[in-house]
């Protein structure tokens, strides 16, 4: 399942989308939790009881200005969550 | 057996009860509604409102508590049943509700009072791709009430008030509030009503289609959640979708608890 986590307002569309069927049985450890500086993901048991990675609801309204500080204002290469994330679940819309 | 789903919506409580149908032969449905229910919880604490939304379903279904073997909560305030043996997110529920009416859809719009979301579904109702917003009240049920009453018309009215208009008029705003200053503007310049009914509906259809949009509109859409029951709302979506079939169930507003019902037969949740 591709769960995008985030919202679209006047500034523009902003979602992190999670490809949760390659959380089951993750091969990079669970790197999202400490790959995130603000630690924004957390491990759920989805509605088909599989253990997967999710955005915490507290920042689900608010991933443009919490993402920031991984992606400055000259540009980025890499994100620390994506990279973090070996089997390449996390791909940001923006 | 029976199975009972709970939608705890923001602005409603929606109970569906499903008995088991005896099968003579194939194809055939083996599930049936038993009984439904919608309650607004007006003052009520949560707790308490799933609690009398229940006794009241059972009562209008000629049921007892003791005969329903598995309750499954869903929607917004799905924590708050007590009572629940599980809960179930509104997508996986939504999902399963709207592909156990239409097995055709495989492309799920659900509008209901607080949010608005698009759900890709397979054919056994599992999700697939979902997309809402988590922030912003302008793609949802709760925007349009807002701006039927500052147009001082009946929700009712405000539906049908759109279909009499065929004038395209762009609201820029995202947000509610300065959408709701746009409205004025326009009612300041003595723009007819069913014109500012129309691009108030045609605005929200544009935001919902936007989130369907990223999870990618198949062939068949159905539409489920309250907003259903307002014409000129589906008119303006059926517009920006632009699909030939969409498909409206007869009781929107339950797909959701309809769903939870579902995943409580087969032990999903």
């Amino acid at each position: 399942m591709i769960a995008n986590y985030g919202y679209k307002d006047g500034s523009g569309e902003y979602y992190i989308s999670i490809d949760t069927d390659k959380c089951i049985g993750c091969t990079a450890g669970r790197a999202c939790l400490t790959g995130c500086p603000k630690g924004m993901f957390e491990i759920i048991t989805d509605d088909y009881d599989d253990e997967v990675a999710a955005v915490k609801q507290s920042f689900r309204r608010t991933l443009a200005f919490d993402c920031t500080g991984c992606k400055p204002a000259g540009g980025y290469t890499s994100l620390p969550c994506s990279t973090a994330c070996t089997p390449g679940a996390i791909k940001h819309s923006w | 057996m029976i199975t009972a789903g709970i939608d705890m919506g923001s602005r409603t409580v929606k109970v569906v009860f499903l008995e088991e149908l005896k099968v003579d032969g194939a194809p055939q449905l083996r599930w049936g509604v038993k009984g439904k229910h919608i309650m607004f919880p007006d003052d009520l604490d949560a707790d308490q409102a799933a609690d009398k939304a229940f006794e009241d379903a059972l009562k209008g279904a000629g049921l007892t508590r003791d005969q329903v073997t598995k309750v499954v909560a869903t929607g917004a305030g799905r924590k708050q049943v007590k009572f629940a043996t599980s809960d179930v997110t509104e997508v996986g529920a939504g999902a399963r509700g709207a592909v156990f009416m239409c097995p055709e859809a495989k492309t799920v719009v659900d509008v209901g009072a607080e949010e608005g979301r698009g759900v890709k579904a397979n054919a056994e109702g599992k999700v697939v791709d979902f997309a809402g917003n988590e922030k912003c009240a302008a793609g949802a049920g709760a925007f349009a009430e807002s701006m039927s009453r500052a147009l001082q018309l009946s929700l009712k009215d405000f539906g049908e008030a759109s279909l009499r208009s065929d004038k395209t008029i762009p609201m820029n705003a995202q947000c509610t509030v300065f959408a709701e200053s746009e409205v004025v503007s326009l009612i300041h310049s003595a723009t007819p009503k069913e014109d500012i009914a129309k691009a108030v509906l045609d605005a929200v259809a544009s935001r919902v289609c936007a989130m369907v949009r990223r999870v990618g509109i198949e062939d068949e859409v159905i539409l489920i959640g309250g907003m259903v029951h307002n014409p000129g709302f589906v008119q303006s979506l059926k517009g920006a979708l632009g699909v030939d079939k969409v498909h409206l169930p007869d009781m929107p507003e339950y797909i959701s608890a309809l769903g939870a019902a579902l995943i409580a037969t087969d032990g999903d949740a």
